[in-house]
């Protein structure tokens, strides 16, 4: 394989693209699901190993160094693609027809993205940032040391418009995966026609269901609700 | 059909040369047929452009049968007006009705120079099926029927992406002027049959590094690609091109 195609011919950018989005997609199931935990009772202990869970185990964190590459994989080839789409006309028409065959957000996917971008770095300083170097209160399990993310959860979507900028993001990355998800199973090719609608409606249902999901965890924490039922807990 | 006739303002990009900034220019034209197609339409006008002593406008036309793929102009913001699955050559002027306003421009992509008013030139097409749209092998006079056995559904695919006739439509009609609906009717026309076997692999990833070179977009998947195309090209050949692409680059030569 000559590798450098991958990065330099547009085919090669698009498969990158489809790659990098399934590989964050696979990682939104799984921050969706430790996070679920708030929802539930018991919320601020079973939260808090669950986060531990993620800071401490070393396989979880050699998959970070690859979310991180990932995501810079992802954000440079969309911009890069963006910007080479943009400048390929440079003389517009005076007339177009309107755009029957895809919706707005098909045709905005570098925009969403950059919300989502912005989202993220506001939402890395938000958690990541204090859980890796430090700010965590801290909390004894047993004879056991935790940080308190959960707290710092509660002391964030205290704020009305931190809960409004994270419901933005959630709309942002709805709208960028309803795109998404079918977009780079076309760019992989995979469309054997009894295949290829499965994965569409997947795409769909996942696209709504998982950012309706992280939408109604600072929703939760703001107006104070749980779930009250059997004490569930998620991944442990 | 009800004939009729009519009167129509029109609005078309006239550009001297490809260093011509370009300007459009508004036209009266006075009874046309609504049988007439829609290049007569244009040479009703241009012959009296003529008998003015003016310029008459250029575009381009061949077989007029909607075969060659020359009869490159964009109505009304659609590449081949507004007819679905139609040239030019073969759009009829009973498309429209008396008193329309009609704009009509000519292909936009930095990799489509404009040549004059509404040519462009479209050589960089011929480029990429220089560079790899070819069989090497010699296949002769057309054999019997059958006496090569190919599935059907293979037979059937390659014979539909074979119809595209190299317009540039797809192009056009693109919101990054990409040419992958082209360049992957042209790979799985040949990927699919056995005498395109030998180049199957060095084939697509030529036609595709001709294709980055000459400056067209990439794709996006929002399909006004097949919409737009006068030959329905499905965008699943563009996931087949996706697939040859990625093959013939992760098993080499
Ligand atoms: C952080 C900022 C982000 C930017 C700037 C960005 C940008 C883009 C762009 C420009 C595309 C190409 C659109 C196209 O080909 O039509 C794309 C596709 C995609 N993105 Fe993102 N994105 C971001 C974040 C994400 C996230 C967080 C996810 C998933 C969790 C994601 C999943 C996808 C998927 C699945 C695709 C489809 C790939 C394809 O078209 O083949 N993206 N993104
Ligand atoms: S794919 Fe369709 S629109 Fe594109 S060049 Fe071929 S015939 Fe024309
Ligand atoms: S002139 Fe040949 S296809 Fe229209």
């Amino acid at each position: 394989m000559n590798w450098s195609l991958l990065f330099s011919s547009s085919i090669g950018k698009k498969i990158v693209m489809a790659l990098t989005g399934i590989f964050l997609v696979v990682f939104l199931v799984v921050h969706c699901y430790v996070n679920a935990n708030i929802f539930f009772a018991n919320a601020e202990e079973n939260f808090n190993r669950a986060a531990h869970f993620m800071g401490s185990n070393l396989l979880v964190r050699i998959t970070e160094i690859g979310l991180f590459a990932g995501f810079i994989l992802h954000i440079v080839q969309g911009y890069k693609l963006e910007l080479q789409n943009r400048g390929s006309r440079k003389t517009r028409y005076a007339v177009t027809a309107g755009n029957k065959t895809s919706k707005w957000y098909s045709r905005s996917m570098a925009i969403l993205g950059t919300l989502i971008l912005l989202f993220l770095i506001i939402h890395l300083a938000h958690f990541w940032v204090p859980s890796r170097f430090g700010g965590l209160e801290e909390v004894y399990y047993g004879d056991k040391k935790f940080h308190n993310l959960y707290l710092e959860m509660k002391n964030i979507f205290a704020e009305p418009w931190v809960v409004i900028v994270y419901l933005l993001g959630c709309f942002s990355l709805s709208w960028h995966l309803l795109h998404g998800v079918q977009s780079a199973a076309q760019t992989l090719g995979w469309t054997n026609k009894n295949f290829f609608p499965m994965i569409k409606t997947i795409g769909i249902v996942f696209s709504i269901l998982v950012p309706l999901i992280f939408a109604l965890m600072p929703l939760a924490m703001y107006f104070g609700l749980q779930l009250d039922l059997e004490n569930i807990t998620l991944l442990f | 059909m009800q004939h009729y006739s009519m009167n129509l303002k029109l609005k078309v990009w006239r550009q001297k040369n490809s260093n011509d900034n370009g300007h459009f220019e508004n036209y009266d034209v006075n009874n046309i047929s609504s049988e007439m197609s829609f290049l007569e339409m244009i040479d009703v006008l241009n012959e009296r452009l003529i008998s003015e002593g003016s310029d008459s406008i250029a575009f381009d036309h061949d077989c007029r049968e909607g075969i060659c793929g020359m009869c490159s102009m964009v109505i009304n913001g659609q590449p081949h007006g507004p007819w679905k699955g139609t040239t030019t050559c073969q759009l009829h002027m009973r498309a429209f009705k008396d008193g329309d306003q009609i704009t009509i421009e000519p292909f936009r992509a930095n990799a489509f120079p404009v040549v004059k008013d509404l040519m462009v030139n479209r050589s960089a097409f011929d480029r990429i099926i220089q560079s790899g749209g070819y069989v090497s092998v010699n296949t002769g006079n057309a054999v019997d029927g059958n006496s090569l056995p190919i599935e059907k559904q293979h037979a059937d695919d390659a014979f539909y992406a074979a119809a595209c006739i190299g317009c540039g439509a797809c192009v056009a009609a693109c919101k990054n002027a990409s040419a992958m609906l082209f360049v992957s009717a042209k790979v799985s026309h040949l990927a699919l049959l056995p005498q395109g076997e030998p180049e199957r692999k060095q084939r697509v990833v030529s036609m595709v590094a001709q294709m980055d070179k000459e400056g067209f977009g990439s794709c996006t998947n929002t399909y006004a690609c097949e919409a737009e195309c006068p030959k329905e090209i499905s965008v699943l050949n563009i996931a087949r091109l996706n697939r040859e692409y990625l093959n013939a680059n992760l098993s080499g030569n």
